[in-house]
């Protein structure tokens, strides 16, 4: 197993409150597969990539749970530590191209940098590598790419870029958070295509962090949805996609437009995301769900097992965590 | 790149024709020219003559022509109380001033960013907390009170350094500077640093600012990211975003330092040319006022110039004309 | 959703004002600036009446009394807490009548200036085009130069006196103001209610200062505090010069160039304390201004 995540706690320590972005998240990955963890903003998916990189912020803190990455936590290891894994092991892709490369730094220092930071190889070889990265991730004449300036690129252009600066040291684990949410359709699809062909080849785990389901459908192995910090279903693309047994990924799967149901209404789900510093007690989508009732206002159980549920009235689908 | 700085040119000979137009109708139409380049004790003879020389009996327009066919040469009268050209005695006195000015912006920069980026890389600490209330003082403490407390402090009480006058100069491939002798050092350093403490106060906050929105920036996280060293990604990746902003304004505070020379020279007796114009008012030396003016008009235009087409170098974004949306 | 089971219930409504005033009140050393600024502007307009003596009616001097120590007592049994200058002043009052210069010439140039440069910035960004194109470059060439410079040729061409320096003053600011107004007055104009305005006919004049200025006021608030402590600095600065106000009105920075030539002596209280008074009122109510700016700065608020 690439990574294993066992009971994420990430709590931000605000003046109002203390929230609770990430609230027991368990899951895993395993080599050359691609997991997707699908949320609304403000779900914690983000905050869960940004927990497994060691790179969340004051007033944030990894309170609980480990982070096993081959089978070694690195939740609370020595920043040097840390340091070694990041941009080498464990690589990250952000979700806007057009604020992720330095804009005064030409992209042959940004990238030679990020494999000197951890091999001992001379600019040259560095050099070549780097090249040899951006030809990989389909940027055309790389030679005289490397010498440009990141805002001399389009918006698809920089992300590749920033995609061959996370494959350059051919990482075991990639990151990517929402990285083709600011991109144009069409070269979203070319993207999704070519991380999915590199991962393949390179045999590397990648986690997919989005808010849209129809990205991950054509993409992912397996999907984890995120709601309120916690992780409500679980199960393979299939299964997720064609059985949801959570009200909260019905409704998600419900208000994405598909051809097969033209002409029916589209659900949406009422109302939106609760205060992270004021959720309700018991189930945390109860107040927008058309199932609950009195037996919601108690806290279900977590899921368990590659197919789960975190809900005491799941829909069709799989019984484990009904069995209460 | 070249049709920017033509632009540029062009608009500053337009700054310099209209300082022009300002101090030739400051001195000629508000005062009274016959008093601004005639000594006081000259004879009515001695004055027709000057009158006549100045073309002072012509039309207004024309004495203007006059006035900057002169000043085109170089002659923008004598001095009564050196009895010198005016010009020749303003650039005589030019490179101690400029020597002080260049001083103490090199002492804002050097002191001014390091404690600006440690207020803003630990914006709760104790350190960063004094840094800023010393920032606030050094805005509002006034240049010439903070002189004579230096002057007070390390000069009377504790006898360290000289309180007046330029000390030894030394000869460094051709340039002659107190820069290049102990004693010269130990005279340069409290004006200079009289002059800086403003600008020191000016770029704390404006690199602490800096390091505040640079910060949570997406770049500096995938800098992280990457497996950067927090070394690196402070001074290679957020230092050099920052420092364009820096260079502009520290760039643009060289007029405001040479002007404010005038303050610092006042109280440490410092032989440059703002003291010059301090004297010359005093004394009503006014063609050395009027030689002043223009040469420091010409000096703005120059310094702002410069600035323009360095931030121009400096930010790769404005350097291809292209805003990279 | 939350809003529904949880129905906000404040029983005091909240004004603008006192929401401004809640704010300005979070920050505990603003307060203090605030507090002492009071203090000192109070202390300086009654010296009339709380000084110990009139500095400047000689019959009250005796240069028997010079340059005495802080805390000494004078021929007449005065108590020089803060010592006496050359002629035997008592430096408290003459501080208290030199902060009183002080801030007539910064208040009055101050309030001229804010009428000048508004009334320009109203006019460029209301009538756009060549009047703005034309306005603003005349600010930014005004800018270019350093506030000293401009006051240093004023005062060279014009002579000493306080009509001249407030006029320097004067000179000095508009700028500011009118780079301010005319930037929050550029927003305002685009907004409906200018537009509605429009249609109902109203006169420009009653549209612009009706209506546009009272939504700049709040940049121009904290503009003009900043401005009034640099203008009181520069005026210091002058008068030490030699450059500023005339002798028979004495400011603060008059006093310190008094004291310049007996420092070196060792008779540092002539130049030290009324710069204290300086440091201590320019510091006030720039604590005063950073909180001000912090609080009506739209971009900054919850």
């Amino acid at each position: 197993m690439t990574l294993e995540v066992r009971n994420l706690q990430t709590h931000f320590h605000t003046k109002a409150g203390v929230v609770r972005a990430v609230d027991g998240v368990s899951f895993s990955v395993a080599e050359g597969k691609i997991l997707g963890l699908v949320g609304e903003s403000g779900s914690g998916k983000s905050v869960t990539g940004f927990s497994i990189m060691g790179l969340v912020d004051p007033p944030g803190r990894i309170v609980g749970g480990q982070v096993l990455f081959q089978g070694r936590d690195i939740v609370g290891l020595p920043e040097a530590e840390i340091r070694k894994l990041r941009g080498n092991r464990i690589a990250m892709i952000f979700q806007d191209p057009m604020m992720t490369l330095n804009p005064v730094l030409k992209v042959e220092t940004q990238m030679i940098e990020a494999i000197r930071a951890h091999a001992d190889v001379d600019r040259k070889t560095a050099w070549t590598r780097a090249r040899d990265a951006l030809g990989q991730v389909g940027i055309p004449s790389p030679e005289e790419r490397l010498a440009s300036y990141p805002h001399q690129f389009s918006g698809g252009m920089r992300q590749r870029v920033a995609i061959a600066i996370a494959l350059l040291n051919k990482p075991d684990l990639i990151v990517a958070d929402e990285p083709t949410t600011a991109l144009d359709v069409t070269i979203q699809g070319q993207i999704l295509y070519e991380v999915q062909k590199l991962a393949r080849e390179t045999r590397t785990a990648l986690i997919w962090i989005t808010h849209d389901l129809s990205v991950v459908a054509s993409l992912a192995d397996e999907i984890c949805v995120m709601y309120a910090g916690r992780i409500v279903e679980r199960g393979s693309v299939d299964e997720v996609l064609d059985a949801p047994a959570h009200p909260y990924t019905a409704g998600l799967i419900g208000s994405v437009p598909s051809r097969n149901a033209k002409g029916q209404p589209l659900t949406q789900i009422p109302g939106v995301m609760p205060s992270m510093l004021n959720l309700p007690s018991g189930c945390a989508f109860r107040l927008r769900c058309a199932h609950a009732d009195a037996r919601c206002e108690v806290a279900p159980p977590e899921p368990v097992g590659p197919r789960g549920v975190r809900c005491v009235r799941p829909l069709a689908g799989p019984r484990t965590g009904a069995a209460a | 790149m070249t049709v920017f700085i033509i632009r540029r040119l062009m608009q500053s000979g337009l700054v310099l024709l209209l300082m022009s137009l300002i101090v030739f109708f400051g001195v000629f139409a508000i005062g009274d020219p016959v008093e601004i380049f005639i000594a006081a004790d000259a004879d009515q003879a001695e004055r027709e003559r000057a009158i006549a020389a100045l073309g002072l009996d012509r039309p207004i327009w024309e004495q203007y022509f006059f006035f900057v066919a002169n000043a085109l040469k170089g002659d923008l009268g004598r001095s009564f109380v050196f009895n010198m050209p005016s010009i020749d005695l303003i650039l005589m006195r030019l490179p101690a001033t400029l020597e002080l000015a260049l001083v103490a912006v090199a002492m804002s920069v050097l002191i001014g960013v390091p404690l600006g980026m440690y207020a803003g890389y630990r914006p709760d600490s104790v350190g960063a907390k004094t840094i800023m209330a010393g920032s606030i003082f050094g805005f509002s403490l006034p240049t010439f009170w903070v002189g004579l407390m230096l002057i007070l402090i390390f000069a009377v009480e504790l006898g360290w350094l000289p309180s007046t006058g330029r000390g030894e100069l030394g000869t460094f491939l051709g340039v002659q500077s107190s820069l290049f002798t102990w004693n010269g050092l130990s005279h340069l350093f409290l004006p200079a640093l009289n002059l800086a403490l403003f600008n020191i106060s000016l770029v704390i906050r404006l690199t602490r600012a800096g390091m505040r929105e640079n910060l949570p920036m997406d770049y500096v996280k995938f800098a992280r990211a990457k497996g950067l060293s927090q070394r690196r990604v402070v001074l290679v990746h957020v230092l050099k975003n920052i420092l364009i902003p820096i260079v502009t304004v520290v760039g643009l505070e060289i007029g405001q330092v040479i002007a404010f020379a005038v303050v610092t020279e006042t109280i440490f007796a410092w032989p440059g040319m703002g003291k010059l114009i301090i004297d010359s008012i005093n004394n009503l030396d006014r063609p050395v006022i009027v030689a002043y003016l223009l040469i420091i008009v010409i000096m703005f235009i120059v310094i702002n110039l410069i600035v323009d087409i360095l931030y121009s170098i400096l930010d790769p974004r404005v350097r291809l004309g292209d805003m990279g949306k | 959703m939350t809003d529904a089971l949880h129905p906000a219930a404040p029983p005091k409504v909240e004004t603008p004002f006192r929401r401004f005033v809640a704010d300005f009140c979070e920050s505990r050393i603003a307060l203090a600036g605030l507090a002492v600024f009071v203090v000192v502007f109070a202390a300086a307009m009654l010296c009339a009446w709380i000084s110990p003596q009139n500095p400047y009616d000689l019959r009250q001097l005796d240069i028997m009394d010079g340059k005495m120590k802080p805390g000494s007592t004078s021929g007449d049994g005065l108590v020089f807490w803060l010592g006496s200058d050359s002629q035997g002043r008592d430096m408290v009052s003459a501080i208290l009548y030199g902060l009183r210069t002080s801030f007539l010439v910064a208040v009055t140039s101050g309030f001229i200036a804010a009428a000048v440069g508004t009334t320009v910035g109203l006019l460029a960004a209301y009538y756009g085009g060549r009047v703005d194109t034309l306005l603003m470059r005349a600010v930014d060439i005004k800018l270019s130069f350093p506030a000293i410079l401009i006051a240093l040729i004023l005062l060279a061409v014009l002579g000493q006196g306080t009509d001249k320096i407030i006029l320097a003053l004067v000179i000095i600011q508009w700028a500011y103001y009118a780079r301010t107004v005319r930037a929050s007055a550029l927003v305002e104009r685009r907004k409906e209610y200018v537009e509605a305005a429009h249609c109902l006919a109203l006169p420009k004049s009653r549209i612009l200062f009706r209506h546009i200025l009272p939504n700049c006021l709040p940049p121009l608030i904290v503009v003009g505090t900043i401005q009034i402590a640099n203008s009181i600095a520069l005026e210091a600065t002058l008068s030490f010069l030699g450059v500023g106000l005339p002798i028979t009105e004495p400011s603060l920075g008059l006093l310190i160039a008094n004291g310049f030539e007996y420092i070196l002596s060792g008779v540092y209280w002539i130049s030290f304390f009324p710069g204290v008074a300086l440091l201590v009122t320019i510091v006030s109510i720039n604590l005063v201004g950073d909180q001000l700016r912090d609080v009506l700065n739209p971009r900054l608020q919850k």
